[in-house]
């Protein structure tokens, strides 16, 4: 193989695996460090700067960095039950417990008084386009944002049930926003035509998937008093609309709608509630937590259940029929869901919440205003600029891809705005700098290191519910009451501290084989040469997890390489602690993502002015 | 500045052996040692070996004497017994255990001061007498616990840390051991594993004395340019004779050999030694021609490394002895003191 090249920004990232996973890339040992050293206001900003909403993402995050979280690798074969860190939960520490008047005064610190005499429009006041607000306003940007519904938020707020997120924390961490200067106006928008012609220099749409799919089956039309289309259903109950339902609830779908569609039913009325889903239990799209918490309030969950029919009786809704399936594969692994041969089973019901998924539309887009869509109605964007066929109009959150979550639809703010400012400021979009990256040695003294380097055992912590009789009593209550400080204190210390990274210089090895013999993981060997697929056999332990990289130096004195395993590396410095020469060194990577702003800008344009 | 226990955490694929242990269970306690010294490399091999060949840890005892390298025993194998002796002294303590209890098996560990220095009177006689053991001998030719100071191992005219020329002649302790009648002697290396650790593994298999000089670079004191135990020298003068494989059981041996150059050397309890020869006239089995090869290696500036010589009929203090097979931790009153009729017929006898 050739020597790893550690100065590609990207390498040392990957080895952070929640960062790297994490889509708006938050440097989590960053903020985990910081809560465990009782700082979390700073925990909090590190994380606002990267997500934008700490508190509401701390409880709701689809949290695609913990399956990524190295801890849960180095538990395996050692842990009864190996986890991840706690990383989602423990950045809702930070927002509970941070100097609420210190943080906000900081943030408003960012707030741009003189305009730059550019105005932006987003239209839809979702996570996407709050993230292009709060990154362009303080840039002097004169932002708009446009919502039919009377508060800002999109679906965080009309969507996730108040038991699972308060609307205190919701309000909190959008004014953050709405206060750097961003004007907010309840408006339906009807027309992109006349949205164009109002003189916004850019337009940014982040209006969601709004549309909940029917179900298109005997029986709909009878019943339709008492079938609901999930997502409309629920939005009904957080305003106040809805405040009952039938006594028995059927829910049907898999996904993390179906999963707030039943829990709500429970807390409003519904006594016999039950999910009924076509699929399998583990091929569900729900979330694993949210499956698990939906089955702790005694909701069923019912699986390889296709709905056939909904029976009605005098124009009212009494109970469903479905079809009993198995899933198939066929010899590509593809499956099919086919029918058992047994007889149609039958469930009595008041009421049906139909959650089996949710789509885009447009129908306020104007078919010639000039921006494309492909033929599931997406609009044509450039997938790393979000820009669409019209220039100045860009698409981010849920209405660009489909849907998704909360912390995509923040990833692609930020993407966005960097286009947004690059395109005003007469830059190539396409020209994007690579993240900022710094290393830097940890090292204080002889077996002194300015982190935590002792290994904890502890398996991860549970965060506390509250009373389960109450909270299904009261659809606003908050069921999970959050890490107290020193839970929180103990799950930090769970964190390996993968961004402290284990730095090799080949030129200062003696070959002693002190750091093989102390690494705890077997991650390090000298072996031949050979390439990547021989060498991922020839290592002191074989290296079969394909994702993780192997970190090869250039030939040594006896003409061997050092080759590392980075998979289920500590980062406890030990190999560094035992090195006679410092050819290892442990060194905190930190990137600096690019954001709207001057880092983002390549200044092309004033190179040309000065030619 | 604090020594941070190793995590007990592992590879989640790390083997365990027949019973039932990793390769960490044979672990001690934290290393003291300076960062980088050789006997670290040697404690992990003789870990490796004692985890390789299934050996309950409670059935060793590890005998040590005093220096850097007369710690490490502290360093592995926590479960088993062990016995840190006077300076040089080891040989004898380990003869008396030996002599009271034959089951457990016996781990000399040491260093060229503690056995080239102070302890050569001991070391020659443990030798002589055959004691069945394993003696490990953590050469980096320095006292280096004292700072430094030239051992008795020091090659004449090699160079100390702070420039002075060692004028001494010195001792060769692999010849002095093959001289002293030494039935299994072996020299490695501590940055060679894959020859260190069969090596060890067919010396605990050996019943009678069997010693590995170990060279082990002292990476505070004796590894700099002019030592002649550092490890750039070692590795530009190392002259391998053979490379080892030991294996348990013959039905255990998994490698195709081909035809050419290979030796098997038969052992007592069944276990197969594998030689390959890297040097053609080289014979193990011949400890005349073993000793000029070390002798004519060591004028020429090599380090002949490798198994040097076995004999494959050796016998152990015991069988000289003819003693009693049990060991006295499990015999009774009666056994021990047979009272003082018997007392005046062993009298009479030397009368
Ligand atoms: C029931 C449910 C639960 C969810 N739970 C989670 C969760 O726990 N975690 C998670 O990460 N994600 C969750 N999601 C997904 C998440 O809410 C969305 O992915 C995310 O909000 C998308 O953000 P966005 O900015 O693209 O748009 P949205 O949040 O969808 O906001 C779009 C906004 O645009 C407005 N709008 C649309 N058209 C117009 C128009 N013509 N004029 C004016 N305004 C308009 C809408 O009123 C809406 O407020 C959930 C979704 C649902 C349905
Ligand atoms: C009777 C006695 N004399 C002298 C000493 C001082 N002393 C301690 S260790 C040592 C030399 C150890 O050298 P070596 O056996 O080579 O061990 P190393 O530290 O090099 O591994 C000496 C002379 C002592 N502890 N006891
Ligand atoms: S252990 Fe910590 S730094 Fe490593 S992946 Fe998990 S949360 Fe991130
Ligand atoms: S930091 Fe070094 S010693 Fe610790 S696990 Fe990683 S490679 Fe091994
Ligand atoms: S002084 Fe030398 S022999 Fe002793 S621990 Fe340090 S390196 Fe090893
Ligand atoms: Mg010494």
């Amino acid at each position: 193989m050739q020597p790893t090249d550690i100065r590609n920004p990207d390498y040392f990232h990957k080895v952070v695996d929640c960062q790297w996973a994490c889509p708006a890339h938050t440097p989590v040992p960053e903020y985990i460090r910081l809560i465990a050293a009782g700082r979390y206001s700073d925990a909090y900003l590190v994380n606002w700067k990267s997500n934008v909403f700490p508190g509401i993402l701390g409880r709701t995050c689809d949290r695609p960095c913990e399956p990524a979280c190295r801890r849960g690798r180095v538990e395996e074969a050692q842990q009864a039950k190996p986890e991840p860190v706690a990383i989602c939960r423990l950045k809702r520490v930070t927002a509970d417990y941070k100097d609420d008047d210190d943080v906000k005064k900081r943030i408003a610190a960012g707030k741009k008084t003189k305009s730059n005499g550019k105005k932006i429009v987003c239209i839809g006041a979702g996570p996407a386009s709050l993230t292009v607000a709060r990154d362009l306003a303080p840039l002097g940007y004169e932002v708009t944002v446009f919502d039919q519904d009377p508060r800002a938020g999109g679906m965080i707020w009309s969507q996730i049930p108040r038991f699972r997120l308060p609307l205190e924390v919701i309000d909190e961490e959008v004014n953050y926003i709405l206060d750097l200067g961003v004007s907010f106006k309840q408006r339906k928008i009807t027309s992109m035509k006349e949205v164009m012609k109002e003189g916004y220099d850019a337009i940014f749409v982040g209006s969601g998937a709004p549309r909940g799919r029917d179900l298109d089956i005997p029986g709909r039309k009878e019943g339709a008093k008492n079938i609901h289309i999930g997502i409309d259903w629920l939005s009904s109950v957080s305003f106040g609309h809805t405040t009952k339902i039938g006594k028995r609830v059927i829910v049907l779908g898999g996904g993390n709608t179906a999963m707030d569609c039943c829990r709500t039913s429970k807390r409003i009325g519904g006594e016999d509630v039950k999910v009924i889903v076509r699929s399998g239990f583990d091929e569900m799209k729900a979330s694993p937590w949210e499956k698990e918490d939906a089955q702790h309030e005694g909701i069923p969950i019912m699986n390889f259940l296709v709905p056939k029919s909904f029976i009605t009786q005098g124009g009212k809704l009494t109970g469903m029929t479905f079809e009993k399936v198995k899933a198939v594969y066929d010899d590509k692994g593809k499956r099919s869901l086919v029918s058992t041969g047994e007889p149609d089973q039958a469930f009595e019901c008041d009421d049906v919440l139909v959650a089996v998924g949710q789509e885009n539309s447009f129908p306020w887009i104007e078919k010639d205003c000039g921006i494309e869509f492909d033929k599931w109605g997406l609009p044509v964007l450039d997938k790393a600029t979000f820009q669409a066929s019209v220039p100045n109009v860009f698409f981010g959150g849920d209405s660009a891809f489909g849907p998704k979550n909360i912390i995509w639809a923040v990833a692609h703010g930020h993407d966005a705005a960097v286009s947004i400012d690059k395109l005003l400021n007469s830059e190539d979009l396409k020209l994007r700098p690579a993240p900022g990256v710094t290393l830097v040695s940890q090292k204080m003294g002889i077996h002194e290191w300015s982190y935590d380097n002792e290994i904890a055992g502890d398996a991860r912590y549970k965060v506390p519910w509250a009373d389960i009789k109450a909270t299904l009593k009261n659809v606003k209550m908050e069921v999970e009451l959050g890490f107290d400080v020193a839970t929180a204190w103990k799950e930090a210390q769970r964190c390996l501290n993968c961004d402290v990274q284990t730095v090799f210089t080949d030129k200062l090895c003696i070959e002693c084989d002190a750091c093989v013999d102390i690494c705890p993981m077997d991650c390090i060997s000298f072996v031949p040469n050979a390439e990547e697929e021989v060498l991922r056999k020839n290592l002191n332990a074989p290296a079969t997890n394909l994702t993780q990289d192997l970190y090869v130096s250039g030939p040594l004195k006896t003409m061997r390489v050092m080759a590392k395993d980075e998979d289920v590396c500590l980062h406890c410095g030990l190999c560094a602690e035992r090195c006679p020469t410092g050819a290892w060194d442990m060194q905190k990577f930190l990137a600096e993502m690019t954001y709207a702003g001057d880092g983002c800008r390549n200044h092309q344009n004033q190179k040309k002015k000065a030619a | 500045m604090t020594f941070l226990a190793k995590p007990k955490l592992h590879h989640p694929t790390l083997p365990k052996n027949k019973l039932g242990f990793t390769r960490r269970d044979y672990e001690g306690k934290v290393s003291t040692l300076c960062a980088g010294c050789g006997h670290d490399s040697i404690s992990a091999a003789l870990i490796q070996a004692f985890w390789e060949l299934d050996i309950q840890p409670h059935r060793v005892a590890k005998m040590s004497g005093i220096g850097c390298s007369s710690k490490t025993p502290d360093y592995f194998l926590g479960q088993s017994h062990g016995f840190n002796t006077v300076h040089g002294r080891m040989p004898s303590v380990l003869t008396g255990a030996n002599l009271a209890n034959r089951d457990l098996i016996y781990l000399g560990v040491s260093g060229d001061g503690d056995s080239a220095s102070i302890g050569l009177g001991q070391f020659a006689h443990v030798m002589r007498r055959g004691v069945n053991m394993t003696y490990i001998l953590e050469n980096n030719g320095v006292y280096g616990l004292t700072k430094g100071q030239f051992s008795a191992t020091a090659d004449k005219g090699s160079k100390a840390k702070k420039g002075s020329i060692n004028a001494d002649s010195a001792i060769d302790t692999v010849s002095l051991a093959l001289l002293m009648g030494a039935t299994f002697v072996a020299r490695s290396f501590s940055g060679d594993k894959h020859q260190l650790v069969p090596l060890v593994k067919a010396a605990i298999a050996h019943q009678g004395a069997a010693f590995i000089d170990v060279i082990s670079p002292c990476v505070a004191f004796n590894n700099h340019a002019g030592s002649t135990k550092s490890y750039e020298y070692i590795r530009e003068h190392n002259e391998a004779v053979n490379r080892l494989d030991f294996w348990p059981t013959r039905e255990a041996i998994t490698v195709d050999y081909s035809a050419g150059g290979v030796i098997e050397v038969p052992t007592h309890d069944g276990s197969i030694l594998k030689l390959r020869k890297l040097h053609e006239d080289y014979d193990p089995s011949d400890k005349i021609n073993a000793s000029a090869m070390i002798a004519s290696a060591a004028v020429k500036g090599e380090v002949l490394t490798g198994l040097l010589y076995v004999a494959p009929d050796a016998e152990d203090l015991h069988a000289h002895l003819n003693t009693y097979e049990t060991a006295f931790n499990t015999l009774g009153e009666k056994e021990l003191c047979p009272g003082s009729a018997m007392l005046e017929k062993i009298n009479a006898g030397l009368r």
